[in-house]
């Protein structure tokens, strides 16, 4: 049987030798973090803590703003030092609190003579719950509570996913694990050393979706030992999941590409995964749930790859969510002298980072340092019509022409060809032999589309 | 509980001064326009070497002419109009090298660089340079040169003279003028495949033309859509006309004249062919179409050029006809 995948879509250099033997390792708790606010797509939570405040890990820092919004939680116990704009992955600045670690100060003696309990850094956690008998509205009602967001990139809040509209059936519910961005390794690391815990996962998001729903998860086929792994720990424990092998490519992790290779459906324009039936949910993301329901845990931490040719010592960790960029690649050996960009996520669609102050978040996946050995940049010259972006769209879109439509500010006519339905994969500007850059021109347009009047029918 | 990194400022090659800020993707598959168009002059490389082995070393000098006054005239126009200096990117080197490559072999080389100059001023410079223009450049510098100078461009002697053949034109030239006699020699496709017959520098060797086309597939540089659509079409139309009594074999067709190099390096042209491989099929069966009509009732014995110049002007409309469905729409 041929393997499954899409049409369209690139095969760029994997990279992922760097760090894919390399077990996850705990990175030590920083001498200050800075947790944002906004982690998550959506209205950014309001700060329940003020300074000088005494938190606990795990304490409630700030509150969801609204439906699509997540709690915040503390990753360490210490003193909050201060609330302040800082600069966060993306380009801009966020309302964050600093917290130094620490121990609490010891009862003033009165109140020990009192017989108040003495102040503990403990981490503070929610009840457990039983797999066997914890009910779907149960696990939705934690899963907001843990304020879990998806680990796919968006940082949508996961809670709101697992909440499809009654009209809207799911039936098949597919774990992305397919970690299709080149050097990421932290999903592949996750299935081998914790497979047990991801089935477990997924049985709980499944539970929350109904009767009749459907379970698998993707993997590409350049990871044979997770796809290994996983069967055994599926079989282990006799759950009805299903594991599609897919064929590796650029995005075989899109949603979308997901959803085609795997059942077949396609997602229409403007459509969410749910149109066609369908829930997609990261690995990390599954395992974020389970060990918020089994063991009563809050995001505290983010497993994450450090990688790229211009850090001394790739590594695959887990940090405190919190810990400035510029700690986490010192942990790593520094970069080395030819270091020139950092990208935070994976290479196709990671954010260059501005700051190295920028704090690691809920939903980090990878930090990467790039040398000038990676980043060969020959100069940009004026299309030259070769159809190669549109032949690897994996969305079948012309992005030479959306491109040149944006530079010319026409707006209409981009929306009209569809550039809404841009998924920003970078697959056409990795192509480029002209060098545009698409996606920036691309995303320029998408802007002003959606700044347009409605579209009057 | 201490910073991890000692003092967490020991990272000299990404300090906050220095950082790339971009956007994605951050990786490439690494290649150039230069690249591109350098490749495909050395795709080039073995017809000219079959020309200079049949036809002698003399057929240098036009296919020098062009290129001198392609990239001449490129440079020129860059410096006239101070845009950034484009000669680099190898684009006008290689329109140079492709309209040399369809002139006769004792072609004057003044006339070629004439060429030249009209193929980058005229064929591309007036559009707005690389990327914009409607027709192929070395096809706007030869059909200019087949207006002005209709004798050099028709004039097959020095060619008839190095490879001892029989006729005294060119296989399509016989069709057209010639005498039926002479047919047998001069149109076996050993002949035709070896390239010892009259014809343009490049457009002899049907074999060295065929090793360019499976180096640029090979390389992803050509769409092979467009070649074996124009080779399909040729078989296909000139098969039918062939079979009601009409016109040579089909491989008669697809082997003489400018028909496969016309295929392999010009109807291949980025810019002036369609974007999406349903279009590049449309391309690619029209222009065997156009000439296969020109060279069976036309005035002249061959068509390639005209066929794909009016196939350029098309391609505006066959972009806009074969849009491609976006993902998940109903069409």
């Amino acid at each position: 049987m041929p393997l499954r995948s899409f049409r369209g879509g690139v095969h760029p250099p994997e990279h992922k030798e760097l760090t894919e033997h390399k077990a996850l390792e705990l990175m030590p708790v920083p001498a200050e973090i800075f947790v944002p606010m906004g982690q998550h797509l959506g209205k950014p939570a309001s700060p329940l803590v003020k300074k000088g405040d005494y938190v606990r890990q795990g304490q409630v820092l700030a509150a969801a703003a609204g439906f699509i919004s997540a709690p915040v939680h503390s990753p360490v116990s210490g003193k909050v030092v201060k609330l302040v704009k800082g600069p966060v992955v993306g380009g801009t600045t966020a309302d964050m609190l600093v917290v130094q670690p620490g121990e609490p100060d010891p009862l003033p003696a009165d109140k020990v003579a009192e017989g108040a309990a003495p102040p503990t850094s403990a981490p503070l956690l929610l009840p457990p719950l039983d797999l066997n008998t914890v009910t779907g509205p149960e696990i939705i009602e934690r899963v907001r509570e843990a304020g879990i967001v998806g680990q796919g990139g968006a940082a949508f809040p996961t809670a709101v996913k697992l909440s499809p509209p009654a009209d809207k059936p799911i039936d098949w519910m597919i774990i992305n694990g397919a970690e299709c961005e080149p050097y990421l390794t932290r999903d592949y690391r996750l299935m081998l050393e914790r497979p047990d815990d991801i089935v477990e996962g997924i049985l709980l998001i499944g539970r929350t979706l109904g009767e009749n729903v459907n379970l698998g998860i993707g993997i590409e086929n350049n990871k044979p030992e997770a796809i290994r792994v996983m069967r055994e720990a599926i079989v282990k424990r006799q759950a009805a999941i299903r594991v599609f092998e897919l064929k590796t490519k650029y995005p075989q992790g899109g949603e979308k590409m997901l959803i085609d290779a795997a059942v077949g459906r396609k997602v229409p324009p403007g459509a969410l995964p749910m149109e066609v039936g369908c829930v997609i949910q990261n690995v990390g993301t599954a395992l974020a749930i389970r060990d918020a329901v089994i063991l009563g845990e809050v995001p505290r931490t983010a497993v994450l790859t450090v990688s790229g040719l211009g850090v001394k010592e790739p590594k695959n960790l887990q940090v405190t969510i919190g810990t400035p960029l510029r700690d986490v690649i010192a942990f790593c050996g520094g970069a080395t002298a030819d270091a020139r960009r950092v990208v935070v996520g994976g290479p196709m669609m990671g954010f260059a980072a501005y700051s190295l102050d920028a704090p690691v978040v809920k939903a980090t996946s990878g930090i990467l340092v790039l040398s000038e050995r990676e980043l060969k940049e020959p100069p940009e010259t004026t299309c030259l019509n070769c159809g190669k972006c549109a032949e690897a769209c994996p969305v079948n879109l012309l992005p030479s022409r959306l491109a040149r439509l944006a530079e010319l500010q026409r707006w209409e006519a981009a929306r009209d060809l569809g550039i809404e339905v841009c998924m920003e994969c970078g697959t056409c500007a990795f192509t480029c032999p002209a060098r545009k850059p698409l996606v920036q021109y691309l995303r320029l347009g998408k802007k002003n589309v959606r700044n347009l009047p409605r579209k009057e029918r | 509980m201490a910073n991890p990194s000692g003092t967490g400022s020991e990272l000299p090659a990404v300090s906050e001064g220095n950082l790339h800020l971009v956007t994605s993707p951050h990786v490439h598959f690494g290649w150039s326009t230069a690249r591109i168009m350098w490749l495909v002059t050395a795709a080039l490389l073995p017809c000219l070497a079959v020309a200079v082995y049949h036809f002698g070393p003399g057929v240098l000098a036009p296919v020098a002419g062009a290129i001198v006054g392609a990239v001449g005239t490129e440079w020129v126009l860059n410096r006239a109009s101070r845009r950034p200096d484009t000669v680099g990117d190898g684009s006008a080197f290689l329109t140079g090298l492709l309209l040399g490559m369809i002139v006769p072999p004792g072609f004057s080389p003044v006339h070629a660089a004439l060429g030249g100059v009209v193929a980058i001023g005229l064929g591309k410079a007036v559009f707005g340079g690389l990327g914009h223009n409607t027709f192929n450049p070395a096809l706007v510098g030869r059909a200019f040169l087949q207006a002005s100078f209709p004798a050099g461009m028709t004039d097959w002697s020095t060619a008839v003279a190095r490879v001892d053949a029989v006729s005294r034109a060119t296989p399509l030239g016989l069709l057209k003028f010639g005498d039926p006699s002479q047919f047998p020699a001069d149109l076996a496709t050993e002949r035709l495949l070896a390239g010892n017959i009259g014809g343009c520098i490049g457009e002899t060797s049907a074999a060295a033309i065929l090793l360019g086309g499976v180096i640029l597939v090979a390389t992803r540089i050509a769409s092979w859509h467009i070649i074996v659509s124009m080779l399909a079409g040729g078989a296909l139309f000139g098969g039918l006309f062939h079979l009601a009594g009409v016109g040579p074999s089909p491989l008669f067709h697809l082997l003489s004249g400018g028909f496969l190099f016309g295929a392999v390096f010009m109807a291949t042209d980025y810019v002036s062919s369609p974007l999406t491989h349903r279009g590049q099929w449309i391309f690619g069966l029209g222009i065997a179409l156009l000439t296969i009509m020109i060279r069976l009732f036309g005035g002249l014995p061959e068509g390639v050029m005209y066929a794909i110049l009016l196939a350029n002007a098309a391609v505006p409309l066959i972009n806009r006809a074969t849009r491609p469905t976006i993902y998940g729409a109903k069409r």
